[in-house]
């Protein structure tokens, strides 16, 4: 698999090249190389102890070219995309189709900011891309790296100073096709001082056969700029995501992220906050519900590089069947992140013998006037709120829903628009086999 | 309305319930009295149907039938309810909407029709007001918070809106200040009928000024060891158990 990618770069080097600028080209050509050397992650690796990307090696993938039009066994129309879509709230929408761009499902603007796809940025904003592209990631593992090297196409959105972008943004990765498919994707968020967006993303498979989905999205916020960005992960049983989400955040800034893992045979979410500027927050919130044979992964870090900064982080995990759960949260509190305050919180409702939970909070702290809590449970539903809810005469599996909703409220809490919540209650009905969505 | 033959219950091995024989029949109020730990709560929760408990023998019969093999919630839907000592606190799910729930799986399991939104909120603001509660209590989260007081209320809130046939209130008075006590007696009071029937638990007498029995049992070491009127409950205030202990003896 590594030689084939590898194969597939320098067999398309210079379709990339004829596409975008040099500097860029470069950037690929570094990424393939430290790619090439390192290889997929391996489980000796401490990042990926508890998750082993083996079993996603087996099927025979095909790597869609992004310079190849959609063709005739791709095409989707917007009826088969319909449900999978938040309705009844007005949204700019951008879609994609095996990684690149579908117009005629997306409404992109550039009238006061830019909403559209990277795949056109690169020749349109040559600059932008130059000084922003691969500017958080260079580091990286080599997921982000083979990203890196090979991600043509996904979101772009680039918002001025003090713009508020008026509607949320619906960002749509769908693959399709009859045969196994691994998809790049890369998104790149710039947020000037004051300016502010909202985000609902989802990936999900038409398709009834594998993908395997490897997402990369760096994000830039300026001073006082916001962000509310909800990832809906309830994806295909035969689906796999590896994702890495960078936020890069100035002074006074506002970034919260919540990620809603419902579906998907694979999922492994690496979710990092820079907190450059003083002042700045970072909310992040997790809800995942593993049932089947799941895997469901949370790499999450904080680096408070700045004083006066707040990072809370609140995950909640509910594991039934045989489904593996893994929370790892890293807080960083360098030297000069004086009154740093970190909260952190991994809680977890483990239903039955066979599904498993590795959760590892770490806090590393540098500097020595900060206030930082971190702590996990695994415990499983109450017996006594059980029964208190069946003498009422709620029957057992709906009062078992009850107390997993209750326990996974504060995760979604701070989700405001009704029509989301609505659909995320929907998601978690389907999951936990009830019809919830009178309980919200 | 309620039948208990001969029942002998045990958690761990340990035989809590000894031989109960209680009947209850439509339109009467028993309250069952009793020292700690003589298997008060122990008989509300088996009567309810919690199964952490061994049944050894006896039956528990339920508008004539027995519901020993029933889970709680099948009870429930028969039309008993059990006002809980200690509420169990869910957050993130409102009064409102766990009492839609609840009462729309009664009526579901009756083949009744769901009860509307508009329907179930005027009948939630008249039951309220009975129990002079804030309206703001129906988006509050389930027991969250609540304080010892607001909880009780809560639980004959819920009893007012599921108009069982049969309601058990296990030391519905524990916690509660005088005020609360009667705000609660009139609720309870109020929702009195010939067609239902309420057993209270108690320890104490005083709730019995307001909620006056038909019916008064002393339960002791799990059974029932003396049975009366109201005189009985005046009698136990004044001269407490330990003469009932002695007379076992």
């Amino acid at each position: 698999m590594k030689d084939r990618l590898s194969a597939f770069y320098w067999l398309n080097e210079n379709k990339f090249a004829q596409a975008s600028s040099e500097a860029i080209t470069n950037q690929r050509r570094i990424a393939i190389e430290k790619f090439e050397e390192e290889g997929f992650p391996i489980q000796k690796n401490e990042e990926w102890k508890y998750t082993s990307l083996k079993k996603l090696f087996k099927p025979d993938y095909s790597f869609p070219s992004p310079f190849a039009s959609i063709d005739q066994k791709e095409h989707i129309d917007f009826q088969d995309i319909e449900e999978f879509l938040v309705n009844d709230i007005d949204c700019y929408r951008v879609v994609f189709i095996n990684g690149r761009y579908s117009s005629w499902l997306s409404e992109t603007t550039h009238s006061n900011y830019d909403i559209c796809t990277l795949g056109s940025a690169w020749k349109k904003y040559p600059e932008v891309l130059e000084s922003h592209f691969n500017n958080l990631t260079k580091k990286d593992g080599p997921m982000v790296q083979l990203n890196t090297a090979l991600a043509w196409d996904g979101l772009y959105v680039n918002v001025p100073k003090n713009i508020i972008v008026d509607k949320p943004i619906q960002v749509l990765y769908f693959s399709t096709g009859s045969s196994p498919i691994f998809n790049q994707t890369r998104s790149l968020i710039l947020l000037d001082d004051g300016a502010s967006a909202e985000i609902i993303e989802r990936h999900h498979s038409l398709s009834q056969t594998e993908t395997w989905t490897n997402a990369v999205d760096e994000v830039k916020i300026g001073c006082n700029a916001k962000i509310h960005w909800v990832k809906l992960q309830h994806d295909s049983e035969k689906s796999a995501l590896t994702q890495h989400s960078k936020i890069n955040q100035e002074k006074d800034s506002r970034a919260i992220v919540h990620t809603i893992s419902t579906g998907g045979k694979f999922l492994r979410n690496n979710l990092d906050f820079l907190l450059r500027g003083s002042g700045a927050e970072a909310r992040m919130f997790g809800l995942s519900l593993g049932s089947d044979k799941q895997l469901i992964d949370h790499h999450t870090r904080v680096d408070h590089l700045a004083p006066n900064c707040i990072s809370h982080e609140a995950y909640k995990g509910i594991f039934d069947d045989n489904s593996h759960g893994v929370f790892n949260g890293k807080i960083f509190v360098h030297l000069d992140a004086q009154k740093t305050q970190a909260y952190q919180q991994n809680n977890n409702l483990v239903l039955s013998e066979n599904a498993t939970i590795d959760t590892k909070p770490q806090l590393e702290i540098f500097a020595d006037d900060v206030k930082c809590s971190h702590g996990c449970t695994i415990g499983q539903l109450d017996e006594d709120a059980l029964f208190y809810l069946r003498a009422r005469g709620i029957p057992i599996k709906e009062a078992k829903a009850l107390l997993m909703l209750a326990f996974a409220n504060d995760a979604i809490a701070d989700i405001q628009h009704p029509s989301l919540r609505a659909k995320l209650s929907e998601l978690i009905g389907l999951n936990l086999g009830v019809d919830m969505s009178s309980a919200f | 309305m309620l039948e208990i033959i001969d029942l002998q219950a045990s958690i761990d091995n340990k035989v809590i319930l000894n031989g109960i024989n209680l009947k209850v029949n439509l339109g009467e109020v028993h309250a069952i009295m009793g020292p700690n730990g003589s298997g008060k709560s122990t008989l509300s929760n088996v009567i309810a149907g919690h199964d952490g408990y061994d049944i050894i023998s006896g039956d528990i019969c339920f508008a004539g039938e027995s519901v020993l093999d029933l889970p709680p919630e099948k009870r429930a839907h028969l039309g008993l309810f059990l006002s809980f000592q200690y509420p169990v606190e869910i957050p993130g799910v409102t009064v409102s909407n766990f009492i839609r729930t609840a009462l729309n799986e009664i009526r579901n399991a009756k083949g009744q029709e769901p009860l509307g939104a508009p329907e179930m909120l005027k009948s939630m603001r008249e039951k309220m007001k009975i129990l002079e509660m804030d309206k703001g209590f129906l988006s509050r989260s389930l027991n969250d918070g609540f304080s010892g007081g607001e909880k009780k209320r809560n639980e004959i809130f819920q009893m007012a809106m599921l108009e069982p046939k049969m309601a058990i209130l296990d030391e519905t008075d524990s916690g509660l200040d005088i005020d609360a006590l009667r705000i609660v007696a009139n609720g309870v009071n109020s929702l009195r009928s010939k067609d239902n029937t309420f057993v209270v638990i108690t320890h104490y007498q005083r709730l019995l000024d307001y909620i006056v029995p038909d019916f008064v049992h002393v339960l002791f070491n799990g059974k029932i060891v003396k049975s009366g009127d109201k005189e009985l409950a005046i009698e136990l205030e004044n001269r407490g158990y330990d003469w009932i202990k002695k007379e076992q003896q």
